[in-house]
């Protein structure tokens, strides 16, 4: 596995230019550790999403420091030339919808991934396999996503964020759509497999069915992170 | 590595194959479209091949007897005939005209052949069905394609005529069946008048103090006699002897006969290149205006169908997929749309292609020059499309 967790640091992000110019990021410090869930709180407008995007290398900050484990990935600029394969070998995305892809099977959905990355086809779905097993939907492997559940879609959506075992997923409100028994289901997963795979993950959620769940949280308010020791009753 | 653009269209094949069947017909109609071009030019050379002759000679200064009126008196041949290199020369006329057949009319050729046997220019080169014409009046040789059967008669002017050979592909330049008739037929059918026309013709020439001059007995008879005869022709054909050069034989009548001889390029020039020029120009310009129409639906049809996947493509760009599998998937996906219509169309246009009234030649050159328009079309529309993929922000997959 590349890298351990995630570190950041003083993470900046100004949107525009002069008397226009708006901070979303005032300075953002974090550290996720590997096998780690952690909640990201925080009400609309307060910058998660910017947050996110900045963590998925999805838009560049605008200062600070970022880190997967010892690698530094930004710091006053991308240190890592192709974002791309970034995104795609050492960052996992869980989406508040599963977002499958409709025309690919639910086996085709998660090994298209490493596909994507030069992994042999028998090789990629043998590792989505793997994964369904330990997610319990290795029945549903040959299904297209219109025949799932909400529940199985979300988990198929995990698999995806796992299969290329990344050192962090970022988990975008990923219960929103479920009701609490599948919601706490889906963040007992989460923990299973940080642990299971030593990655570090972030889950953004307004969902307070679930937010009792996690040891440590992050409130970000104005651009600012606050971080606090959370209820971490964990998922019985 | 999966296709990502085969999946897709598997999944959705409904989507694909109805809108490629409407593509498809588009791309028949296309197709039919330039058989409807090579036909004429295949009728053109037909029509040249099948008369059987070397050499047209027409009156001086025509581009007959296709493209031009052209008449020449009948006893011309002869003096022809004595020429160095001339091998035969046979008189022929031709007339366009509605043949009566019952109480239906059909539009065809009239021929008018010299007495003779098969193989002599301008008779059928061969039949499909019963005899060449052996009378000199009222038999009839006729293609096919005019639906007239063995012994079936017909009616052209006043006289009826007995189907007793069938041929096939015999047709003018502009695709009417032929009918072959004798010779001196088809010249009184060219000038023949209704009995009350000649008899008013008769009556005004003994009326005219010039015709009809008392101290000149049998004038006025003659006048009448020359009125009621044609002996005019539209062309001789010519065929020249074995080893006698075509242009210099065509330069040896101009000069010594002054009359206009065209060789088989001249002809074929005279006929492609001046008398379907325009209506080849038509075809193109429906081609062209085909050709888009099929490029903006084609153009549209991926659009829409790359709009509708645009959260998906987000998704993909999030995950990594790189932006040339982005756009290879869209690209192939054209093509397979162009491929599924072109498939439809050729199906379409052969199947078609005989129901038109004229000759629609559909050449396999043709096709592949379609198919290869076709994917080059598909893969110039797919663009839009790509564009409109490849600007989508990845963090459109990211909420807020």
């Amino acid at each position: 596995m590349r890298g351990k967790g995630i570190r950041i640091e003083g993470l900046k992000k100004r949107y525009g230019k002069g008397d226009t110019a708006v901070d979303a990021l005032k300075g953002v410090d974090m550290q996720v550790a590997p096998g780690e869930v952690v909640g990201l709180i925080g009400p609309s407008g307060s910058g998660k999403s910017t947050l996110l995007k900045c963590l998925g290398a999805v838009i560049e900050p605008s200062a600070g420091l970022m880190a997967l484990g010892d690698e530094v990935i930004y710091d006053k600029g991308w240190k890592i030339r192709d974002l791309r394969a970034l995104r795609r070998d050492r960052i996992g995305f869980v989406f508040q919808a599963p977002y499958l892809i409709p025309f690919l099977d639910v086996t085709d959905n998660v090994a298209l991934l490493p596909m994507l990355a030069g992994v042999p086809n028998a090789e990629a779905r043998k590792r989505a396999l793997d994964l369904f097993k330990a997610l319990d939907v290795e029945n549903r492997a040959r299904a297209m996503p219109s025949q799932l559940s909400g529940g199985e879609q979300q988990r198929v959506a995990i698999a995806r964020g796992l299969v290329n075992r990344p050192p962090v997923i970022l988990a975008d409100e990923p219960t929103a759509a479920l009701d609490s028994v599948r919601a706490l289901a889906v963040i007992r997963i989460l923990e299973q497999m940080a642990s299971q795979y030593e990655t570090a993950i972030i889950v953004v959620t307004h969902d307070e069915k679930i937010i009792p769940t996690f040891k440590r949280i992050y409130h970000i308010r104005d651009g600012i992170t606050y971080e606090e020791a959370g209820e971490g009753r964990g998922v019985d | 590595m999966i296709s990502l653009a085969g999946r897709d269209i598997l999944h959705s094949w409904g989507k694909f194959v109805f809108t490629g069947v409407g593509l498809g017909l588009l791309i028949g109609v296309t197709l039919v479209m330039a058989g409807v071009y090579r036909g004429m030019v295949d009728d053109a050379k037909a029509l040249l091949d099948n008369s059987g002759a070397d050499l047209w000679v027409v009156q001086k200064d025509t581009l007959g007897p296709y493209a031009e009126s052209s008449s020449l008196n009948d006893d011309i041949y002869r003096g022809i005939l004595a020429m160095s290199g001339v091998a035969q020369a046979a008189n022929v006329s031709y007339l366009t005209m509605q043949v009566r057949r019952g109480d239906s009319d059909v539009r065809a050729m009239v021929v008018g052949i010299a007495p003779g046997e098969a193989g002599r220019p301008g008779w059928p080169p061969y039949l499909i069905a019963g005899r060449q014409i052996t009378r000199s009046h009222y038999e009839a040789v006729a293609d096919i394609a005019t639906g007239f059967k063995l012994g079936e008669r017909l009616q052209i002017r006043r006289n009826y005529y007995t189907v007793v050979g069938l041929t096939r592909r015999m047709v003018s330049s502009g695709g009417d069946p032929m009918v072959f008739i004798p010779l001196k037929d088809a010249q009184a059918a060219q000038f023949l008048k209704d009995n009350d026309a000649i008899l008013q013709q008769r009556r005004r020439s003994a009326e005219n103090p010039a015709l009809n001059r008392p101290g000149v007995p049998g004038l006025l008879d003659a006048v009448i006699a020359s009125q009621s005869v044609n002996p005019y022709v539209n062309a001789v054909l010519v065929k020249i002897k074995p080893g006698y050069a075509p242009d210099e034989v065509a330069q040896s009548i101009r000069q010594w006969k002054r009359l206009t001889a065209y060789t088989l390029p001249q002809m074929e020039e005279i006929l492609i290149g001046k008398l379907i020029a325009t209506a080849a120009k038509q075809i193109g310009m429906f081609l062209v205006i085909l050709a888009l129409v099929s490029a903006t639906i084609v153009a549209f049809i991926i659009y829409t169908l790359t709009m509708d996947k645009i959260r998906e493509i987000a998704v993909l760009k999030l995950l990594g997929t790189k932006n040339r599998t982005i756009a290879a998937m869209i690209m192939q996906q054209a093509v397979a749309l162009g491929l599924i219509g072109f498939a439809v169309g050729k199906i379409t246009a052969t199947f078609t292609a005989p129901l038109f009234p004229k000759y629609v030649l559909l050449m396999p050159g043709d096709t592949a020059l379609g198919l290869f328009g076709v994917v080059v079309i598909c893969v110039l529309a797919s663009i839009i499309a790509i564009r409109a993929a490849l600007k989508v922000d990845p963090a459109e997959a990211i909420g807020g």
